[in-house]
């Protein structure tokens, strides 16, 4: 099981010429991920690790690829995602930093208008131990397991996870959300995949301030989560008005603080940590309970 | 990037919204050359709320009471915001004053529209009055959402919505939008504008007004800085990792001066980039969180001892390096900084060494 991605992907690289795609298509092929193409306009018919590049994701559709990373730099990253849309590509991982939000928004809705599962931008990606990867979270770190983790963080989810795998606690898939204002897939997408995920016995959501995702997830557990949910929220300390990095890490107007989203947390019954180390100690204390 | 007032309403004017007849001036003397009958409404530009109560916005009868205003709004500032620019504006009568916003709506992953019979005060005190109207970003504005508002801002709504979308904006506010006899009239201009989309707007003013001299200096080297009043600087990369160290620092009672996010970076020039920033934003300690899953570790500690040995800074520096190749960066920087092994005990080394 695991969620959205398993060992039936096959994997195409959109924008696989650039520094980041040949680096991370080597590396995933490392993890055990099927990548089955490429494209970069214009580098049709050369290959990157072996691997065939094209032109389009039409003429890349010749080796029925079933999802698709993005690589592509901001100003090509919206049109890039509304290729492989169009070409019937139904889950697309936009890696990609610093895309404007009205491009963001723009493909967010045209995937949800294709019934596409679109995850990012400006996230790690997603990966499930075993299985594959589609993303650039290092290889090593994970373990395969029962528990579920999603993230709006990159490092801080490898440091969590990493911390989970030493602790003997391995992970069904682990997905970065990703750290823009507007993202295609978000905490309640996640909670609720894993609710539905036999091989799931534990969700861990790393959140951090800006927006009102984890006061809506927290909503949604109270509801909807029978399974225990363990979070850490960054930025306790940041002040208002100020973007803290990530373009969705922002306090405005007293909303998204990390207080607000702690107590929303502590409210729909989710343990909450002070430090991200505590987390795999509090799901070992637990594991015995369930 | 937010704009200043006179700025957005720069903007408003070649999109066909009405604003009041104004001039912006930097000098007292500038006053002199003001061709507005009085009174006249001299208004700080600044980008700090609630500047009206502040002492931001006052009236003048004659040039004499303008220059005397200047000079109290030019040496107070406004809730400690320096004030560069002053915008001096003719006086509008005001029939009515309302709301009108457009921005991005996280949650719902779509734009909204919002719109109140009443403005001129704080939106959040208003905000069960407020109207709010989804837009669907594939499909833009439609007639039926304009008319849900007064037929007298429908017409500024369309442009200001072309503004948003055109400009690239988070939000554009006009609060207060003002009736007077029977015509709308933007008051007051509030536009940020997204800083990933800078890069296809060069006819917008590249000022970021809200950003300290060091935080300007960060993002050109595309370096995530950001100035907060502790005397502990962080340099950790990714911005949750970044967080989660000043965070903890929280816990032992220390306090963060410098959030500095180093990215997925092994390259040694932008590491020393990073040290020169830190050394200039003058904090007691310097305190470093790496975890290296790709980035490799001795390559960050060859350039943070490549700075050291340069620079000879004063600070004590406190190192928390995990990841790829953690053994050979931590024998580079034995000798020259203190070494953690967690994040805990990193923090609580940073605040004892103070």
């Amino acid at each position: 099981m695991a969620i959205w991605v398993d060992e039936k992907v096959r994997l195409l690289v959109q924008g696989i010429t650039g520094h980041q795609g040949k680096f991370h298509t080597k590396a995933m092929r490392e993890f055990g991920t099927k990548i089955v193409a490429g494209v970069t306009p214009g580098k049709g018919g050369t290959s990157v690790e072996g691997v065939q590049v094209y032109d389009s994701v039409e003429d890349a559709m010749v080796m029925r690829p079933n999802a698709s990373i993005i690589f592509v730099p901001a100003p090509y990253a919206c049109d890039a995602v509304i290729e492989a849309l169009d070409n019937g590509i139904k889950l697309v991982v936009v890696i990609t930093e610093n895309i404007p939000f009205h491009d963001a928004i723009k493909f967010v809705n045209y995937a949800k208008y294709k019934g596409a599962t679109l995850i990012g931008p400006n996230c790690p990606g997603i990966v499930s131990p075993g299985k594959t990867k589609i993303g650039i979270f290092p290889n090593h770190i994970f373990k395969e397991g029962n528990v579920g983790v999603a993230s709006r963080s990159g490092t801080l989810t490898y440091e969590i996870v990493n911390e989970l795998s030493m602790a003997g606690i391995g992970q069904s898939t682990c997905v970065g959300l990703g750290g823009d204002p507007v993202t295609g897939t978000n905490f309640i997408d996640a909670l609720d995949a894993f609710e539905r995920d036999e091989e799931t016995e534990a969700i861990v959501l790393v959140g951090e301030i800006g927006g009102t995702a984890e006061e809506e997830a927290a909503e949604f557990i109270e509801k909807k989560i029978s399974k225990p949910v363990y979070a850490y929220i960054a930025g306790r300390t940041a002040p208002e008005g100020k973007r803290m990095g990530h373009a969705g890490a922002i306090i405005s107007a007293g909303k998204g603080t990390a207080s607000s989203k702690i107590e929303a947390f502590k409210k729909a019954g989710v343990k909450v940590a002070r430090f991200p180390s505590e987390i795999a100690g509090m799901i070992k204390n637990d594991k015995k309970i369930w | 990037m937010k704009l200043l007032e006179y700025q957005g309403k720069e903007l408003f004017k070649s999109y066909g919204i009405p604003v009041p007849k104004g001039e912006v001036i930097e000098k007292k003397d500038d006053l002199k050359k003001i061709s507005n009958p009085f009174p006249w409404v001299l208004k700080a530009q600044v980008l700090v709320g609630g500047r009206g109560k502040a002492g931001g916005i006052k009236i003048a009868e004659s040039v004499e009471e303008a220059g005397r205003i200047f000079d109290e709004m030019v040496v107070k500032g406004v809730k400690g915001e320096k004030v560069r620019k002053i915008l001096v504006e003719e006086k509008i009568g005001i029939d009515k004053e309302y709301y009108l916003s457009f921005f991005i709506d996280r949650s719902s992953r779509q734009y909204l529209m919002m719109f109140c019979s009443e403005g001129g005060v704080e939106i959040e005190s208003i905000a069960e009055k407020v109207k709010k109207m989804y837009v669907n970003p594939l499909v833009g504005l439609q007639n039926y959402h304009l008319r849900k508002i007064p037929q007298e801002v429908r017409g500024i709504a369309k442009n200001l919505f072309r503004l948003f979308i055109e400009k690239d904006c988070e939000l554009t506010e006009i609060n207060p939008l003002i009736i007077s006899n029977g015509r709308a009239i933007a008051g007051d201009a509030k536009i940020i504008v997204d800083n990933n989309a800078i890069y296809r707007h060069e006819e917008l003013p590249n000022e970021f007004v809200e950003l300290s001299s060091l935080e300007k200096e960060a993002r050109e080297k595309n370096i995530a800085f950001v100035q907060l009043d502790g005397n502990i600087g962080v340099i950790a990369n990714g911005a949750g990792l970044t967080m989660a160290t000043l965070d903890a620092l929280n816990e032992f009672n220390g306090k963060g001066g410098v959030f500095l996010d180093l990215g997925g970076t092994d390259d040694v020039e932008k590491v020393k980039q990073a040290f020169e920033l830190m050394a200039k934003a003058n904090q007691k300690v310097i305190l470093i969180n790496l975890f290296g899953g790709i980035t490799k570790c001795d390559t960050v500690a060859k350039g943070i001892v490549e700075f050291m040995k340069e620079r000879n800074i004063s600070q004590p520096v406190v190192a928390r390096i995990k990841g790829i190749n953690e053994e050979e960066a931590k024998k580079m920087l034995k000798d020259y900084v203190i070494t953690a092994n967690s994040l805990e005990e990193a923090a609580k080394k940073a605040v004892e060494v103070i």
